[in-house]
């Protein structure tokens, strides 16, 4: 029954940790699909959590957090989009400033609003997130092993974990049964045969590119407004990467996404449970190959020992009308 | 309501400083074929980009049914009746049929109902018009032929009267051409208008009713199909009287230059793309290798080249073995005596961003006579290159320029003689006229049959069966990587592509 208990802890913390990771690889998704290619979701995860925790603390209102998170975030996708798709510049060279720009100046900010070293105040219950509980997760805690995987798996979460798991069908919905996601994915494939039926392909992907930073500024928001209580410096720390092997791992397919942001969580849960606990057997497992776990395996994935992850095929390309 | 579905008007457009239309006037009647042909650089992809809203015109008038239109972005063209069939498919590969067919012209933001709705219509169109295809397949896994179909049908699911078809048999075997000139004449029968547009003379002469040349930039000429000729035709496209026909003698075949045996070539994936060919190249003659686009004669030409690893089967030049399986070295095949007008000579046979003469020794910039030390001996290279743009008429005749700023036929110009001029055994020539206007044509068959008179063994690869069987003296037909069959020149053109297509012909090869 420990065993068991162990588990249920252990994929209750899976749950919380994957939760930014499905946020911003579906974020992902929707611009990756539409092809622009984007490293900046770190940036705007960051950049969202470092505006939900200032505005919550200044506000007092997790919804003024949240809704901060989503402005900052769109706004830093619009950057994104403006220098990928209507300059037709390097979207690796964009993304990558969008994440330094945005580490730099949430510190500077932080320090210049706040003086606490770059971190917001920490939040009072109202301005953050609070855990909801399922109906009548007490009374059935007793049962057995249902009972805890209600109780303490799946009942206490927050609003927005809901709302990520939520996002997986629908993001499903939108992209496979939709008019706008037919022509989102078209737009990743072959940007000429949309322009040639009629549709403006640079309305379409900054539409997308709008899509990504919604998302985003939920996973930036869900780190400083639920998971703690306050903006901390640099707390994204690589989750914007991972949460991008995620999505190349997932083969760009939305329910593999999540399954692939499971795993990751789950293995970076097991490495803090891991901490100082000796393994039967192996012994002492080094916590950081249990960090570099999601890059490894994403890398072997790209080297064709799990079948082959085919990007979109316009990904990464600027769109040029030919002569 | 007029008898004319298009009338053009002063059309004119530049890009920068280049005057790409000038002043075009056209009049395309209701219900006709109506073909549009010009060298490459004349103007035609441009009006008819014009006509499709992808670029406006800086002045004239764009009359559809009578009725001035203004067209300023595709829609507008689409809302006018306008479908265009692109030379590059706009397809997304990995869609469905129907997927494709929908795009832009769904009935809903939801859709489930757009998509039955288009499978109804697509049904209706399919059988009016005789156009079958799987709704439910994917694009990739369809033939080219059909692909083209689903672009017709995507023209036709958005009502358009008129169909701008643009160079639609260059990816297509004979037969496909003429199920396409088949369909083409069904839809003409429909009452629909057809724009085709094509540097092909016999296409031009077998379907259309009417045809315009351009020619840099200008309209030169209409006229009745019935009431021209292909000489006429060729003459007002390049502004000159053209020999059409290649004139060559009686081949004098001396000893074995190149030969295989049982060369076996994968791609990246793994797939086989060539299977254990065998051939056999003698000096004097020229030897041409027919096939569909994507038949393994790429992968034959770069195996051959040295620039793709072969898995299996031996090679020998000039007598001596070659190491086909093992370590590549082009550089030594070239110092052997092989020369290689690659199929891609934007990619493999020349640094566009170079000047011409630094392209003109491109592979051979080792050679003592380039350099000075170590450093190259700009002056005797820019008098060499100087020499050749001389006797190849290569225009503009300026060394210095960036060979991007050539046209396609001068560019291929620049390669061949950086190839011929070296003296080789073995002349290896993929797509020589790919992208060449006529007049280029002419000169570069000329040049290939006057390398084989001086014995040199040529091996020809292209798509365009018509210089197959102009240049060479025995034709072997490449399908789904293995040689399937070997014909003479005189073949007719029926026997090679049914070969082409994979069906045995009715005599067995004649070895």
């Amino acid at each position: 029954m420990d065993l068991f208990h162990t588990l249920v802890v252990l994929l209750e913390s899976t749950i919380r940790v994957s939760v930014p990771l499905i946020f911003a690889a579906l974020a992902g998704l929707f611009t990756e699909r539409a092809g622009v290619f984007d490293i900046g979701l770190e940036g705007k995860m960051l950049g969202g959590a470092f505006a939900a925790g200032a505005v919550a603390a200044v506000t007092g209102s997790v919804w003024m957090g949240l809704l901060a998170a989503i402005l900052i975030s769109v706004l830093l996708s619009l950057v994104h989009g403006y220098a990928s798709i209507t300059q037709r510049g390097s979207q690796i060279v964009s993304g990558v400033a969008i994440n330094f720009i945005v580490a730099g100046s949430t510190v500077i900010l932080g320090e210049a609003w706040f003086r606490q070293g770059g971190r917001t105040p920490a939040l009072a219950d109202g301005a953050r997130f609070s855990t909801i509980d399922l109906p009548f997760a007490d009374s059935v805690r007793d049962v057995p092993i249902l009972g805890p995987i209600y109780a303490d798996l799946l009942s206490g979460h927050f609003l927005l974990t809901y709302l990520a798991f939520a996002m997986v069908p629908i993001s499903w919905w939108v992209l496979y049964r939709t008019r706008f996601g037919l022509r989102l994915r078209a737009v990743g494939e072959n940007p000429g045969a949309v322009d040639t039926a009629g549709i403006s392909v640079i309305w379409l992907r900054y539409r997308a590119v709008i899509c990504c930073g919604i998302l985003c500024g939920f996973a930036g928001a869900y780190l400083s407004l639920a998971m703690t209580a306050g903006f901390v410096k640099g707390m994204t720390a690589g989750k914007g990467y991972i949460a991008l092997a995620a999505l190349i791992f997932a083969k760009w397919r939305p329910v593999n996404i999540m399954l692939a942001c499971l795993l990751f969580g789950f293995l970076d849960a097991l490495a803090i449970r891991l901490q100082g606990n000796p393994l039967p057997l192996i012994g002492q497992v080094p916590v950081q190959l249990m960090q570099a776990l999601p890059y490894i395996l994403t890398v072997i994935l790209l080297a064709g020992f799990i079948g082959k992850a085919i990007p979109p095929k316009a990904g990464g390309i600027p769109y040029v009308k030919e002569r | 309501m007029s008898d004319l579905a298009i009338e053009l008007r002063g059309i004119d457009k530049s890009f920068g400083l280049v005057h790409a239309n000038r002043d075009i006037n056209l009049k395309v009647r209701k219900g006709s074929i109506h073909g549009i042909i010009g060298e490459n650089g004349a103007g035609k992809s441009t009006l008819m980009s014009i006509l499709y809203g992808f670029y406006q015109a800086d002045r004239g008038e764009i009359i559809v049914d009578g009725k001035p239109v203004a067209i300023r972005d595709t829609n507008a063209a689409i809302a006018a009746g306008i479908g265009m069939v692109h030379q590059h498919f706009m397809l997304v590969e990995n869609f469905s049929v129907l997927e494709n067919i929908m795009l832009g012209a769904e009935e809903s933001q939801i859709l489930n109902s757009s998509i039955s709705k288009a499978r109804i219509e697509l049904k209706r169109l399919e059988s009016e018009y005789g156009l079958e295809v799987d709704p439910d397949a994917l694009i990739e896994e369809l033939p080219v032929g059909i692909q083209q179909r689903v672009e017709i049908l995507k023209a036709l699911y958005r009502k358009a009267d008129i169909l701008i078809l643009d160079e639609p048999t260059g990816v297509l075997t004979p037969a496909e051409a003429d199920h396409l000139f088949r369909i083409l004449a069904q839809l003409k029968a429909e009452g629909k208008t057809v724009l085709l547009i094509t540097h092909k003379l016999r296409e031009i002469m077998a379907i259309t009713d009417e045809v315009s040349v351009m020619r840099r930039g200008e309209m030169v000429a209409t006229r009745q199909t019935s009431q021209t000729s292909v000489e006429e035709l060729a003459e007002l496209m390049v502004g000159r009287r053209v020999l059409l026909r290649v004139e060559k003698g009686e081949a004098k075949p001396g000893a074995t230059r190149l030969s295989l045996r049982n060369l076996t070539v994968k791609d990246g994936r793994g797939v086989t793309m060539v299977d254990t060919v065998s051939l056999d190249l003698k000096a004097g003659e020229i030897v041409g290798i027919a096939g569909v686009a994507g038949n393994g004669q790429s992968e034959l030409l770069e195996a051959i080249a040295g620039m793709r690893r072969a898995v299996s089967g031996t090679m020998t030049l000039n007598g001596k073995p070659v190491e086909v399986t093992g370590t590549l070295d082009p550089a030594e095949l070239r110092r052997r005596g092989l020369a290689h007008v690659p199929e891609d000579r934007h990619h493999v046979g020349l640094v566009l961003k170079f000047e011409e003469s630094e392209n003109a020794i491109l592979g051979y910039h080792n050679n003592p006579k380039y350099r000075n030390g170590v450093l190259l001996n700009v002056d005797a290279i820019r008098a060499e290159a100087e020499e050749k743009i001389a006797r190849y008429d290569i225009r503009p005749p300026n060394p210095r320029l960036k060979t991007a700023n050539f046209s396609g036929g001068n560019q291929q110009k620049i390669v061949l003689a950086r190839e011929m001029e070296r003296g080789p055994d073995v002349l290896i020539i993929g797509q020589p006229t790919r992208g060449v206007d006529v007049g280029a044509i002419e000169f570069i068959h000329k040049r290939i049959i006057e390398m084989r008179d001086q014995g040199v063994a040529v091996l020809l690869v292209s798509v365009e069966l018509d210089e197959i069987r102009a240049l060479s003296d025995r034709i072997l037909v490449m399908f789904a990587g293995r040689v399937v069959g070997e014909r003479l020149p005189d073949a007719s053109e029926g026997e090679l592509g049914l070969l082409m297509a994979g069906v045995e012909g009715p005599k067995e090869a004649a070895e």
